[in-house]
């Protein structure tokens, strides 16, 4: 009798301390975001005295007007997007496909073409081989390079195809007596039925593009209209971390009365809010996603 | 759901076998292929059977179609690169074509391992990916325990939510966060520690190389932990129940369960992505290193692949960096073999 009430005691107790080490958690999560949030919408003056935290003391616009006055952050904004969407959309489609083929089990070449792709997910050419096929390629200084070596990501063929191999085989066989063929299979019954699988995928397709920086800084570094979103916050953090100053030629007025600090934050909003108003509504997709190529892996 | 779906799929194909005139003897061959019918045609001469296979590529040339591309395309983007190999035995000089260079034998490799710089960039590498190794797994298992023994069903989905957060954003705002938040002027970090009496005077972070290792693996941690604790919480959510309640009978209390069922419970689940990971203890990525650190630090930030990156790009050594790489790659496959070795020895099982 004892024994229990003791145990439930220190039950509560574990519970107790579960929700406190939770609580913190969650502050040391959200507290970075929420302050350069707060920051960004401050005076960049103000926040030159410190002690700001979670909420604006001079609130202002102008931070976010002054970067949005640079002309290669509206290009970036503009290449990332287009990315985004364009490689998003190739991805999704081209990973599909190869799984649907590769889920066939009549399909002849599927033995062969299934070690052709597991192979490459056990080594890789390294950086300077694949740099010098990019320059081989004529890729250098395009905007291709961010799609086209992009286009298939093995690990996303392999997630989808286990997700197809679930599928009752019998949908296809019937549509195949009803006379349709393998494209039309694939558009009509296979694509819609992967739905959840395939905004997983997109997903994280979404957010490779969205966060990738070091292909602009490889390939585009000295092509102004092919930057990128993510690099032009690397370049200001890499030059106020050094001290020295973020430059925009056409931003140079604008700036004197701006300081470095402030734009740095308003940028990393700008960075980072459209990923955060689309991965909640996905996360139920992601969880089952992740699930999923880990048992099959 | 299924019979909805065959059903209004089967009015769409009826109007494709309307719209789409095609020849009725390969719609009858298509519909038969879906049975392993030809497995009882009687065999024949090797003539027949090449035929037969054209026959077949024919009737699946959509399947070709819609594979043949991304074939092409994966020999050049992952097998070409393997070919570039070659290029970290000669002396490479990009006017000329790959088999008309210079070689050097191993000139490259000698000069890499005579290389100080080497190293201690190696040490570098080894000493950010242990640390990670160790912290990444340890933690997450932790809070998915705890996760697992939280009652309070909103509360714990919001935390969930909340934590896997950082996994989505990019490194380059999560080393803005990070440097913001151990800044000395107004940093939380300087400012939380002062206020614990801990420290004196603001502590430049940044600048310091010893830290480096334990901010790299930190800020690691705050990016993953959430998102790598998805996988055992759901290897826990697979226990059986079963197991719980005639624990519950026996007396067991919460934390006897825990370590007695839900530990070994995800033991499989963990020991595979643990093994994968040594696999990339050499191949950290750089892109952590390469935004966190600054000159102060280098000696205590630069890794393997940004070394190679360098030599091989910012110098144009393209077969010093290739040498680099290849010692990476061939590093990799060895531990995984080591790992699977030593788990196959104490286990009886292979993961690989």
């Amino acid at each position: 009798m004892q024994g229990a009430l003791k145990r439930q005691t220190g039950d509560k107790i574990f519970d107790f301390c579960i929700y406190v080490f939770m609580i913190i958690v969650t502050i040391v999560t959200l507290y970075p975001f929420l302050n350069v949030l707060a920051i960004s919408f401050n005076d960049s003056v103000d926040t030159v005295r410190g002690g700001l935290t979670i909420y604006p003391r001079e609130f202002t616009l102008k931070n976010y007007e002054t970067i949005f006055g640079f002309d290669g952050l509206l290009t970036g904004f503009q290449n990332s997007v287009i990315r985004t969407v364009l490689g998003t959309a190739i991805g999704v489609i081209s990973a599909s496909m190869m799984a649907y083929t590769l889920s066939r089990p009549d399909f002849q070449a599927r033995r062969w073409m299934s070690v052709v792709f597991a192979l490459t997910m056990y080594f890789s050419g390294g950086l300077i081989p694949g740099f010098l096929l990019m320059k081989s390629l004529g890729l250098v200084g395009t905007f291709a390079v961010y799609i086209i070596p992009a286009i298939l990501s093995v690990w996303n063929v392999f997630v989808v195809r286990s997700y197809i191999d679930g599928l009752p085989y019998a949908l296809q066989e019937s549509a195949k007596i009803d006379g349709a063929n393998d494209w039309t299979i694939f558009w009509k019954i296979i694509l819609p039925l992967c739905q959840p699988v395939l905004a997983t995928i997109a997903l994280f397709i979404a957010v490779g593009h969205w966060n990738a920086w070091f292909d602009t800084y490889l390939f585009n570094n000295r092509n102004a209209e092919n930057t990128t979103l993510q690099y032009e916050l690397m370049k200001v953090l890499l030059s106020t971390q050094t001290g020295s100053n973020y430059r925009d030629p056409n931003a140079q007025q604008a700036i004197a009365s701006v300081s470095p600090e402030s734009i740095k934050m308003a940028i990393t909003i700008v960075v980072t809010v459209p990923i955060l108003l689309v991965y909640p509504f996905l996360q139920k997709y992601f969880v089952k996603g992740m699930t999923l190529g880990a048992v099959k892996s | 759901m299924i019979r909805t779906v065959k059903r209004g799929q089967a009015t769409r194909m009826e109007k494709e076998r309307v719209g789409v005139p095609d020849l009725p003897e390969q719609k009858r061959l298509g519909g038969a292929q879906m049975k392993p019918l030809t497995e009882n045609a009687p065999k024949a001469g090797a003539v027949n059977q090449s035929s037969r296979f054209w026959t077949k590529a024919f009737q699946q040339r959509y399947l070709y179609m819609m594979s043949l591309p991304f074939v092409i395309w994966i020999f050049i983007f992952s097998y070409v690169p393997v070919w570039g190999w070659l290029t970290a035995f000669q002396n490479y000089k990009p006017k000329d074509s790959i088999l008309n260079q210079k070689w050097v034998g191993l000139e490259n490799f000698i000069e890499l391992f005579q290389d100080e710089r080497f190293y201690i960039v190696l040490r570098n590498t080894l000493a950010m990916s242990t640390m990670g190794l160790i912290v990444g797994f340890t933690i997450p298992v932790v809070f998915a325990l705890l996760l697992n023994e939280m009652r309070g069903q909103l509360f714990k989905r919001s935390v969930q939510t909340i934590s896997y957060l950082p996994h989505f954003v990019s490194w380059v705002v999560v080393a803005g966060l990070v440097s913001k938040m151990l800044s000395t002027d107004g940093g939380a970090v300087n400012q939380l520690l002062m206020w614990l009496g801990v420290i004196d005077a603001p502590v430049q972070f940044m600048a310091k190389g010893e830290l480096f290792w334990g901010i790299v693996t930190l800020s690691d941690l705050w990016k993953e932990m959430g998102w790598n604790s998805i996988i055992f919480l759901a290897a826990m959510a697979g226990i059986d129940p079963e197991l719980y309640e005639a624990s519950t009978v026996d007396g067991a209390g919460r934390f006897r369960k825990m370590w007695h069922i839900t530990l070994p419970g995800i033991r499989t689940t963990f020991m595979v992505l643990f093994i994968l990971s040594i696999g990339h203890l050499v191949s950290i990525g750089f892109e952590k290193q390469f935004l966190l650190g600054n000159p102060l630090v280098s000696d205590y930030s630069e890794v393997l692949d940004l070394y190679a990156l360098k030599y091989g790009i910012q110098m144009s050594r393209y077969s010093y960096g290739t040498a680099i790489g290849i010692f990476n790659s061939v590093v990799s496959i060895l531990l995984v073999f080591i790992a699977n070795g030593i788990y196959k020895r104490v286990t009886k099982e292979s993961i690989i």
